[in-house]
């Protein structure tokens, strides 16, 4: 046991806990943050993903211990902002969501890459969701609503 | 349940190695993997684990005239943005896993995985890598060919840690890295290949070649690519055949769920073809 400070969608929080423990299970069952989902559990599939300093990471295979001090964002956290909002109607408008249990993932991954890449090329857009699977396969769409949110939000990023 | 080591600094690190029997983990990407049990379950680690990855001073990348120096936490993203990281090396991260993974997984832990089919290892053997590599009270400079020994086996004494990737600065006409998998992003290789040659007057003046994944670690034989320097690429391209003979009995790839023998051999085989075929 040890304790773990980091700042979870703008708040600092400190927890006492073991920090072996994976992040998604303390988003998730210590903060009730279920939008971080297990998919794989593996690292393939990016359900899990969630920000830490502004970049994407694999909750599932991330210890605590990884996180002190850290800036964790979740899609909760991200769902507050002017930027997800565009990118949430640039999804809506191209049709880039399916059943939806991807989504928290490719938006987290979406912020990701225009974070650091606001005008990215198709190919730019694809390595930077490459992480995150659609079951739905829906991918083309996806690739869009990324395009069109760089495309409404620009000056944002 | 296990202990978690948290050290604030490499001195303390170092410590708690020299009096303590842990497993290190960097990112994590490999670790809590391989040791997960289901879902909301504490990772089942055997032993007691130490944290590196909040360590700044293993967080750098620095050269000198020679060599580059890459910081055992750093992040595979941060190799990638650097400027002075080699390029086929930062060629060779972009085909490893995905964003996630790549930032937080380390070149280090990678080495420490010492998987096979790790993708970083290929192109580290054919720059001829060295790592640093240090104890409480010792500093060692070792070759990763040397480091490694096998399948998940390297020669790490337990009160040490792997603090620098150190890489030489080299000029290659060309250098890649060619990596087979079922898909772009993380996905473990079938196999893997990568190449590189330097040329002068036409003649060959310095080839490497490197195979992951087809062997119990990566395949590179200096002696056979000593046989090939001095060579026009006329000449080398005229005995291509007699090329692929002599790694044959290098690549004696395995069954398992990601490929099998036969094709892994025969696209290792392909792979060599086309970089003699492509030298200009």
């Amino acid at each position: 046991m040890a304790k773990i400070k980091f700042k979870l969608n703008d708040k600092f929080v400190e927890l006492d806990t073991d920090p072996n423990r994976r992040l998604l299970d303390v988003l998730r069952d210590d903060f009730n943050l279920t939008g971080p989902k297990e998919g794989c559990g593996e690292g393939e599939c990016g359900a899990c993903a969630v920000l830490m300093d502004q970049k994407i990471i694999n909750s599932c295979c991330t210890p605590l211990a990884n996180v002190i001090d850290k800036e964790i964002i979740t899609i909760e956290g991200f769902s507050k902002t002017k930027k997800f909002e565009v990118i949430k109607d640039a999804y809506a408008k191209t049709g880039g969501v399916q059943c939806g249990f991807c989504t928290p993932g490719m938006i987290i991954a979406t912020e990701s890459l225009l974070n650091k890449n606001p005008h990215p090329t198709d190919f730019e857009i694809k390595i930077g969701l490459s992480g995150n699977l659609c079951r739905c396969t829906g991918y083309n769409l996806i690739i869009e609503a990324v395009k069109e949110a760089a495309k409404a939000g620009d000056g944002l990023w | 349940m296990v202990e978690a080591y948290l050290p604030k600094d490499l001195d303390e690190c170092l410590k708690i190695l020299n009096e303590k029997k842990v497993k290190i983990i960097a990112g994590g990407t490999d670790m809590l993997i391989q040791n997960r049990s289901h879902t909301g379950m504490s990772i089942g680690y055997r032993n007691d684990v130490l944290y590196i990855n909040n360590l700044n001073e293993l967080k750098n990348i620095y050269e000198d005239d020679a060599f580059v120096y890459i910081g055992a936490a750093l992040s595979l993203e941060k190799i990638m943005e650097s400027d002075i990281a080699p390029k086929l090396l930062k060629e060779t991260i972009l085909e490893m896993a995905s964003p996630a993974i790549r930032h937080t997984a380390t070149l280090a832990g990678n080495i420490g995985n010492a998987s096979p089919a790790g993708d970083s290892l290929v192109s580290l053997y054919l720059m001829d890598a060295e790592l640093e590599i240090r104890s409480i009270n010792n500093t060692r400079r070792v070759f990763l060919k040397d480091f490694i020994k096998g399948v998940r086996k390297i020669t790490l004494e337990s009160d040490e840690l792997i603090t620098k990737v150190i890489i030489p600065k080299l000029m290659f006409e060309k250098a890649y890295f060619k990596k087979v998998g079922p898909r772009l992003s993380d996905a473990i290789s079938k196999l893997s290949f990568a190449g590189a040659y330097q040329i002068y007057n036409n003649k060959i003046t310095d080839i490497r070649i490197a195979f992951g994944a087809v062997n119990v670690t990566v395949v590179r034989d200096r002696l056979l690519e000593k046989k090939m320097i001095g060579k026009t690429i006329e000449e080398l391209k005229g005995m291509i055949d007699l090329l692929t003979s002599w790694y044959d009995p290098l690549i004696v790839p395995i069954d398992d769920q990601r490929s099998n023998k036969v094709y892994r051999k025969e696209v290792a085989i392909n792979l060599l073809r086309e970089f003699i075929e492509n030298l200009i």
